[in-house]
């Protein structure tokens, strides 16, 4: 039986498609503004990966902000439930997941079934958002993407004062300035959204073991850091980008039975 | 006999030179990279538009942030003291002050001598502070001085989503891009920075007379917001621009301490 699970979130678009069970092909695209051209797209890129077409979908969930939009649905399931359950699918033993996203931060407490205990929320402050990394990625015109490598140079520990992004803005460019390194401006950078998705994460009581989900999990400098600020060793993805995308697979695995 | 108040914050700092309790001369500059530059140079400003020198202040009080780098200061008092007393000068039945600055924003009750009695700050976020209006005018294309002559035109003011400036930025941008006329953008950022003021306005409990200090006091879109959202009227401030508040309170306490007042 082929399910597919498809996550339209505020940066990225991804698509999972599972036949018999298994992960046969997935993919990840950077959203358009328009929510129903980024479904249609990344879902057909992950359809011609499996060599399937979209008549052989037996079940198809959505999930993410845009998945009202997307048109091939069968039903949508929430985001926090999607990640629960595509966690707990990959690391049985996980209990707690800690997602963050472009524009949210979600801390999700699972049962052994990947079914939501618990969770919190924040999309109200840019801090402790992907949004946080990117602004500062581009006030220091590095990419996105080698941040976690560039921190990893980091010979000299700062600490960034502001929490807030638009404050820590100006504060990074002054550090700029007075001849501080990317590398250590990067690595304080790190810290500072892992200390704030942490402190959301600890309202609901964090319990091991812990996975890291969503596009920033894939920067191992956030990853490292978020595993100091909660003080626990944090269990990786194999692709945490995808984790909802897959947890919406799983649902429409699911349902397709019943 | 002459004194002297300076207040250098994060974006303006001001410099106010007084005489027997009058003002002789006051300057506003915007900040320099470093707090004892722009201390020096407001200063300076304001001594020789007053005709006067360094050597004929008898005393003079530092406040704001940068008040620890000023080198020709007697003493540096506190922000909040400072801006109490000015705040009673500028209006003297005030008994609720707002004081929104650059990167802070704060609220203030005083007790019938002037004496603060309770203070609620907010320098942890951007939004509600001046930097939130300095971002979305930048977006907008307008002034900062703008804002609040343009609000005042607005016939359908705009619901911001979020009260973070990050994704309030996104907001004000993706009304730009559906047409959404400019003085309706505005009105509904306005309205946004008061929604935020009242809320640290009511924890401090709203008595009157309320006035507001600061240069975002002179944004008057803010301050009918605010009105409405608080139900009560907020006294324009007269005597003097209500953004010197915390210079002219810095002058006064030198005042008191050139007259032998206790420390």
């Amino acid at each position: 039986m082929i399910v597919a699970g498809c996550d339209i979130g505020s940066l990225t678009a991804k698509a999972v498609i599972l036949k018999d069970g298994k992960v046969a092909a997935s993919a990840v695209i950077r959203a358009k503004t328009n929510p129903e051209a980024s479904a249609r797209e990344v879902m057909d890129l992950a359809l011609g990966k499996a060599g399937l077409a979209m008549e052989s979908i037996a079940y198809c969930v959505g999930t993410g902000y845009g998945r009202k939009h997307i048109p091939f649905v069968t039903d949508v399931e929430s985001e926090i439930a999607c990640h629960g359950k595509g966690a707990v699918w990959q690391v049985p033993s996980a209990r707690t997941v800690v997602d963050i996203g472009g524009q949210d931060c979600k801390a999700i407490k699972v049962d052994a079934n990947g079914g939501v205990m618990r969770y919190v929320y924040n999309d109200k402050c840019a801090s402790g958002t992907g949004r946080f990394l990117e602004i500062i990625a581009d006030a220091l015109e590095v990419k996105l993407e080698d941040m976690g490598g560039l921190a990893a140079q980091s010979k000299k520990k700062l600490t960034l004062s502001n929490q807030c992004v638009v404050f820590a803005e100006t504060e990074i460019i002054s550090l700029v300035s007075e001849g501080a390194e990317a590398a250590d401006i990067v690595r304080a950078l790190h810290h500072a959204v892992a200390n704030r998705a942490a402190s959301l994460a600890k309202s609901i009581m964090v319990e091991s073991d812990v996975v890291m989900s969503g596009g920033v999990a894939r920067n191992p400098g956030m990853f490292g850091a978020l595993g100091e600020a909660l003080g626990v060793t944090l269990h990786s993805l194999e692709d945490p980008q995808i984790n909802g995308a897959l947890g919406a697979a799983l649902f429409a695995q699911e349902r397709a039975k019943q | 006999m002459i004194v002297a108040g300076c207040d250098v914050g994060s974006l303006t700092s001001k410099a106010i030179i007084m005489d027997d309790g009058k003002m002789l001369n006051s300057v506003i500059i915007k900040s320099k990279a470093r707090p004892w530059e722009s201390a020096d140079e407001v200063m300076k400003a304001a001594l020789d538009g007053a005709g006067v020198s360094m050597k004929d202040v008898k005393y003079c009080v530092g406040t704001g942030y940068g008040r620890d780098k000023m080198t020709f200061i007697n003493e540096a008092i506190t922000e909040i003291a400072c801006h109490g007393r000015g705040a009673r000068w500028l209006l003297p039945t005030a008994m609720t002050v707002i004081d929104i600055g650059g990167q802070d924003c704060k609220a203030m009750r005083l007790d019938a001598d002037g004496k603060m009695v309770r203070f609620m700050t907010n320098d942890k976020c951007a939004s509600g502070t001046g930097r939130f209006l300095e971002v979305m005018a930048r977006v907008l294309g307008i002034g900062l001085g703008e804002l609040g002559e343009m609000s005042a035109r607005a016939r359908a003011p705009i619901t911001m989503a979020s009260a973070c400036t990050v994704w309030a930025q996104a907001d004000v941008i993706a009304h730009l891009n559906n047409k959404v006329p400019l003085e309706d953008i505005a009105a509904g950022v306005n309205n946004a920075m008061a929604s935020r003021m009242a809320v640290l306005a009511n924890s401090v409990g709203v008595e009157r007379d309320v006035c507001m200090t600061g240069g975002v006091a002179k944004n008057d879109g803010v301050v009918t917001g605010l009105e409405k959202l608080l139900g009560v009227r907020i006294k324009r401030i007269r005597r003097s621009d209500p953004q010197m508040a915390g210079a002219i309170g810095a002058a006064l306490f030198a005042q008191d301490r050139a007259n032998g007042g206790s420390r």
